[in-house]
């Protein structure tokens, strides 16, 4: 009887009792979600126009945001080490495409996922070396991203919003719009599109495959750098981030690995509910860091019911 | 020469089946055999025993688990770290609870809670495939490892979370322990290894074996002929984690010694997974080779350019050395798609040959 009170009834009477703190903690669940949106939104872009699906998305990140700061600590100045971060991740999309994709084309996808986490590997030892592996401290204020909170006083209470993740969440709001109407109206746009419907048919309409591969590896890196840059002004640039990635495996599984509404939707729903779970239900009843599973078990279950996600395609098989 | 099959005529099917069909293999291996069983014991140093040769065989039992599921069922899993973690801690608590138990039948039965847990995290594969599977097995990685945290019944209620091996004895020697010498864990690892590489041989040789590459090459064709593709996946997921298991018992038992939870972390479950690609998927030889390969690599990197008077400090063999894995699959996955074993068969095509070139 008290574990189902515990369960059923206080959660809910503790957000009655305190609407300002569940705002709070609604806000950073959506901070949150963003995140989880955008590097879902690179595994997709990929998957989409490619079939294969990219392990390394999330060391992109990683390796994205390294770049920048070691660049900066160098010596170059903050609005030129970003320009120079996005033509290090153009050269990384044409070096991957040059010398794994292109010997691998039309293999199982199966070994194209494997290829990617040989690549992940490869970044990780590539990047410690480069930039060493300890903790570096992300070039908020020098990028020119306000760095202070605003209050706000609803119900009584007040709830803090930090302003670097106000101009997270807007930052990604451009990215994403930009990139759907980069995706719907543009020629390169199109290419993407009919090649993630049929290889061979774009091919034979003179689509050329190891170009539009450069170009979608590129955005995927250009995404990566947006979210490396915001996870890095949160919690510092350094290999952890690479969990971050792990995250956003269960909002492709919820959203479906080839839909781009589904990865933001699936992102930011998981964001919420996982931070509302942690601590409401997490924390006093199970020792919390719930957040470490809580988005699979809540994808596995999704997955018993609708095996292709919330907003994938439906896989018919015929023999 | 050496492998000249002429003369050797097989007069029934029974004959042609065989384990060892042409008899240069079975002597080969007779020679592997003895190798590992009188002449590493006699000439290895206890370093070599600790840092090569206990955790080779170990690391390969682990990925002769993950290679039954993924190889010979088509199943790709994710999560081997935290089921090696099922078996250790399974292991601990029976070692714990019943003390006076034997520990071959503590590691024995310590993998049947692995295979329970594996089975369990498999249902979702009648459902769901591919790539999806893959993050469902991801599922059973973090939420386990987050377990072994937090439920301290696991660690007995222990300040440091971690487990500890007592000394543990077996017919009046130490085998386990801090006590334990280097060379009887390493017969015993030894020994269980080569039981559990006889058996998943033969299963992968036999009917459920035939199911399971039947499941893994078309599984809406292998439904049509009668294979029930919910047991076929099921087993398969049973007999893999139960090795899984094993193997975790013999990792933290009879060679770390002492475990926290985050030992069974994801790199743990992609380092078998690479031992598993790089050897060679579907084949029980490519576990063997692999582990040696991601094994004994450190090593090289931290002696070879030392002996060119090149020192290499520790922090960038680690490097180094997860960028040469990187390379490697990339490598293998374009020259060689089949792995270290298929090297090894090509090499033996052409010794049969030998010394004509067709």
């Amino acid at each position: 009887m008290e574990l189902l009170n515990a369960i059923f009834v206080k959660p809910f009477a503790d957000m009655a009792a305190a609407p300002d703190f569940l705002l709070q903690v609604l806000w950073e669940g959506l901070v949150g979600g963003v995140l989880y949106a955008l590097i879902a939104l690179g595994f997709v872009l990929i998957y989409k126009s490619s079939r294969i699906f990219n392990f390394a998305q999330g060391i992109m990140v990683v390796f994205a945001a390294l770049t920048l700061v070691g660049l900066y600590e160098m010596g170059v100045p903050a609005l030129l080490a970003l320009p120079l971060t996005l033509g290090v991740m153009l050269l990384l999309a044409i070096s991957i495409e040059r010398v794994v994709l292109r010997p691998l084309v039309n293999q199982p996808d199966i070994i194209l996922f494997m290829a990617t986490i040989g690549i992940t590997l490869f970044l990780i030892g590539l990047g410690e070396i480069i930039f060493g592996g300890e903790n570096k401290v992300m070039i908020t204020e020098q990028l020119g991203i306000p760095t202070g909170s605003i209050l706000f006083e609803p119900f009584g209470g007040f709830v803090s919003i930090e302003e670097k993740d106000l101009t997270a969440v807007i930052g990604a709001g451009l990215l994403v719009a930009s990139l759907l109407v980069f995706l719907n109206k543009s020629k390169i746009g199109r290419a993407i599109r009919a090649l993630g419907d049929d290889h061979q048919a774009a091919l034979s309409v003179g689509i050329s495959l190891s170009t539009i591969w450069v170009i979608v590896w590129f955005i995927a890196g250009v995404i990566a750098l947006a979210t490396g840059i915001v996870w890095g002004a949160r919690a510092g640039v350094s290999f952890a981030l690479e969990v971050i990635a792990y995250k956003a495996l269960p909002v492709l599984m919820l959203g479906g690995l080839e839909s781009v509404m589904g990865a933001i939707i699936g992102g930011l729903a998981i964001g919420i509910l996982e931070k509302l779970f942690e601590i409401y239900w997490g924390q006093p009843l199970l020792g919390g860091n719930t957040e470490a599973w809580f988005a699979y078990m809540l994808a596995l279950l999704v997955l018993l019911f609708r095996p292709q996600g919330l907003f994938g395609e439906r896989i018919i098989e015929r023999v | 020469m050496l492998y000249r099959t002429a003369g050797q005529f097989k007069t029934s099917y029974k004959a042609d089946h065989a384990l060892f069909p042409v008899r240069q293999d079975a002597l080969l291996l007779g020679f592997i055999l003895l190798l590992a069983f009188v002449v590493f014991p006699l000439t290895a140093s206890e370093f070599t025993f600790r840092a090569l040769l206990i955790p080779v065989l170990i690391y390969s039992l682990a990925a002769l688990g993950l290679n039954i599921l993924t190889g010979y069922a088509g199943q790709l899993s994710l999560g081997t770290g935290a089921f090696m973690g099922v078996g250790a801690y399974a292991c601990y608590k029976l070692l714990t609870i019943f003390p006076e138990m034997n520990i071959v039948i503590a590691i024995a039965m310590s993998g049947f809670f692995s295979a329970a847990v594996g089975v369990l995290f498999g249902l979702p594969s009648l459902r769901i495939k591919g790539f999806y599977l893959a993050i469902a097995t991801l599922a059973a990685q973090f939420f386990l490892v987050w377990l072994f945290q937090k439920w301290a019944w696991l660690y007995n209620y222990n300040a440091s979370g971690a487990i500890q091996v007592p000394n543990i004895d077996m017919f009046g020697i130490t085998v386990a322990g801090p006590r334990a010498t280097a060379m009887t864990q390493y017969y015993f690892v030894l020994g269980v290894v080569s039981v559990i590489t006889l058996f998943a041989i033969n299963i992968t040789r036999g009917r459920i074996g035939r199911m399971w590459k039947a499941v893994r090459d078309m599984d809406i064709a292998a439904e049509l002929v009668g294979i029930n593709l919910m047991r076929a996946k099921l087993t398969a997921f049973f007999v893999s984690s139960y090795i899984v298991g094993v193997s975790g018992a013999l990792f933290v038992f009879l060679w770390r010694g002492a475990a926290e939870a985050n030992l069974f972390d994801i790199p743990l479950s992609f380092r078998v997974l690479f031992i598993a690609i790089i050897g060679g998927l579907g084949s029980i030889l490519g576990n063997y080779l692999g582990a040696i390969l991601i094994v004994a690599l450190p090593v090289i990197i931290s002696t070879v350019p030392a002996t060119f008077g090149i020192p290499v400090d520790s922090a960038m063999v680690e490097h180094l050395n997860v960028m040469i894995v990187g390379a490697l699959i990339i490598t293998f996955l374009i020259v060689e798609p089949h792995g270290l074993a298929r090297f090894w068969a090509v090499i033996r095509e052409k010794l049969i040959l030998w010394p004509f070139p067709h």
